[in-house]
């Protein structure tokens, strides 16, 4: 006699440790294998593009942060660059260099939260310990910079708010001979360790043609064996200036989306480092009045730089009519601004293309089939926060 | 490799009488075709070889309130062999029904119904049309021009009834929408206040 079975409905989240945020994942389970998951996404919803409509172009800047929170400085280079391919304005090298260099920071510190924390899903507490210390270190270096850990608000539209303290490229090139050795130990914590792979290896495998139909980008693409990386492939500002690699993945599941990480942590310090080695001399950001504000010496002085300064901290300087894409490789994927401008001081429509708002849309075609316990693992590995799905 | 010219050329001979306009700005190529049109043109840019479209990157929506056809959609697609970026445009009237794509690019199922949370736009065959980013039995439609920026209701813990309740927006302060244009007159509200 066959004993009957029925489906368990499971409530995953939102307040769920492991949802990485507020994910409610409602799961269809056939004893422990999920047989449907459906993602509810939108409770951190804050109506970010709806409140860039009714700002100006400088005070839309925060808002950027404030959507992938773990890598801020990533977002508003895409926003800065949209404005400046608009306006065409020239960015002098040095504020590329340091734009770069920190975005390369940026990339670092999520994929350190990123990697530790799929080990921690996965049950292993230790890599957090390590990896969080050096966040705090990196995220000081955001401090110095900007005058806050997380939310910078320090890209503009041609170039960057103020140029580096005395002595950060020293504390940043220390830092970048320490870290190889913190990967390795991090590596050494994970990549062979037994359960580790036993939790992650053939988990979510994605393949070629899925990866690209459901829209993935950035590691979720390579993992599967895609090489595609905006750096390489649609370079901007000065990242053709400089030597890395852009590591693939062969079988596209949980494991080799960890080794493509770990990879890139290695490839980001090599950039971070051939920025400090050959960082231009010069001003940080245009030298257009009419866009970016006056230095505060001259305002005392000059009758012009007062009143440019006026006028750019009030009504803001002024977007020609335009529409168009741009795109940057952010530790997530690609991550896109699609802005519409009218010729006023403020966006018309300004769309925000997150990478993790169609990883997760992926959710149910990855899950199924796998048990209950896989659920962590595969959402620790797509690398999923909430501020930019939600947006 | 091709280059874009080459790509609108190619696009311009292959689908002569389905586009409306063509154009080359920030190294982009700008399409603007005909609603009854935007399946067919959508699988031929992601199926033919010359082309190769395979991921769509986004689907938006503009909000024109002043327009007769008041929204213009967007969909971003992306060529990884070719290294090209297409926008493509099509205008839609309020109420009117866009066919899904979403058999073509199953990404395409979320950002449908983004687009239906935010903008209201209806979706023929989409498979699971529900609202997506905003609450539980939202009403509105938040991304349209006339949706007001503090929104119609806000919700607090109520002490009382012990539960979650939902109230209608009080604001003990305006939105101060400066009009920076004529920093002599005031605002238009104050303008307003001024003359009652």
């Amino acid at each position: 006699m066959a004993k009957e079975t029925k489906t368990l409905n499971l409530n995953f989240g939102p307040q769920h440790p492991a949802a990485h945020g507020v994910l409610r994942l409602i799961l269809q389970l056939d004893g422990e294998i999920v047989e449907k998951a459906a993602p509810h996404i939108g409770l951190l919803h804050r109506g970010t593009e709806k409140l860039i409509e009714n700002k100006t172009y400088t005070q839309a800047v925060p808002y950027f942060d404030r959507l992938d929170y773990v890598a801020p400085m990533n977002q508003e280079h895409a926003f800065a660059l949209a404005i400046e391919k608009i306006l065409k304005i020239e960015v002098p090298i040095r504020a590329q260099y340091i734009r770069v260099m920190f975005c390369e920071i940026g990339r670092i510190l999520s994929h350190i939260l990123n990697v530790t924390t799929q080990a921690m899903d996965v049950g292993a507490l230790t890599p957090t310990l390590w990896g969080f210390e050096e966040r705090e270190i990196l995220m000081g270096f955001y401090e110095k910079v900007s005058g806050s850990r997380l939310h910078a608000n320090y890209f503009r539209a041609g170039g960057v708010h103020q140029d580096l303290p005395k002595g950060l490229d020293k504390e940043i090139g220390e830092f970048c001979e320490r870290f190889p050795k913190i990967i390795n130990d991090l590596e050494l914590l994970l990549t062979d360790n037994r359960i580790f792979k036993q939790r992650n290896v053939d988990i979510g495998v994605v393949s070629k043609q899925d990866a690209l139909d459901y829209s993935f980008s950035g590691v979720m693409l390579r993992g599967s064996g895609v090489p595609w990386d905006l750096r390489k492939s649609q370079p901007y500002d000065c990242y053709e200036q400089f030597e890395f690699k852009i590591p693939v993945g062969k079988n596209g599941d949980c494991y080799d989306r960890y080794l493509c990480r770990i990879e890139e942590m290695k490839e980001s310090v090599n950039i971070i480092n051939q920025c400090l080695a050959n960082l231009p001399v010069g001003p940080i950001k245009t030298d257009d009045g009419k866009i970016s504000p006056p230095p505060k010496k001259e305002i005392k002085q000059s009758m012009e730089a007062l009143i440019h300064h006026f006028k750019l901290y009030t009504e803001g300087y002024r977007v020609d009519k335009d529409e168009i894409y741009t795109a940057v490789e952010a530790p997530k994927g690609e991550f896109g601004v699609y802005l519409i401008s009218d010729g006023s001081s403020k966006p018309y429509k300004c769309k925000i293309r997150a990478p993790g708002f169609s990883h997760l849309q992926a959710m149910d075609y990855l899950i199924k089939g796998h048990m209950l316990a896989d659920v962590p693992a595969v959402l620790g590995s797509m690398d999923i926060v909430f501020g930019e799905v939600d947006r | 490799m091709q280059n874009i010219q080459d790509l609108e050329k190619i696009l311009n001979s292959e689908l002569n009488t389905k586009i409306k306009s063509s154009l080359i700005k920030h190294n982009q190529v700008y399409l603007k075709i005909d609603e009854a049109d935007l399946t067919e043109v959508i699988l031929f840019l992601k199926t033919n070889s010359k082309t190769k479209f395979r991921q769509l990157i986004d689907i938006t929506a503009v909000d024109f309130p002043e327009n007769e056809i008041r929204f213009k959609l967007v969909y971003l697609l992306l060529s990884h062999e070719f290294n090209q970026r297409i926008i493509i445009e099509i205008d839609v009237k309020e109420k009117e029904i866009v066919g899904s794509i979403t058999s073509i690019f199953p990404a395409a199922n979320w950002m449908e119904r983004e687009v239906f949370d935010m903008y209201g736009i209806d979706f023929k065959d989409h498979p699971d049309l529900r609202r997506i980013l905003t609450d539980y039995g939202f009403e509105g439609h938040p991304l349209r021009k006339d949706f007001p920026l503090t929104g119609h209701n806000e919700v607090r813990y109520s002490h009382e009834t012990k539960k979650v309740i939902y109230e209608p927006v009080k604001l003990e302060q305006n939105y101060r929408n400066f009009d920076y244009e004529s920093p002599w007159e005031g605002t238009k509200y104050i303008k307003e206040q001024t003359k009652e």
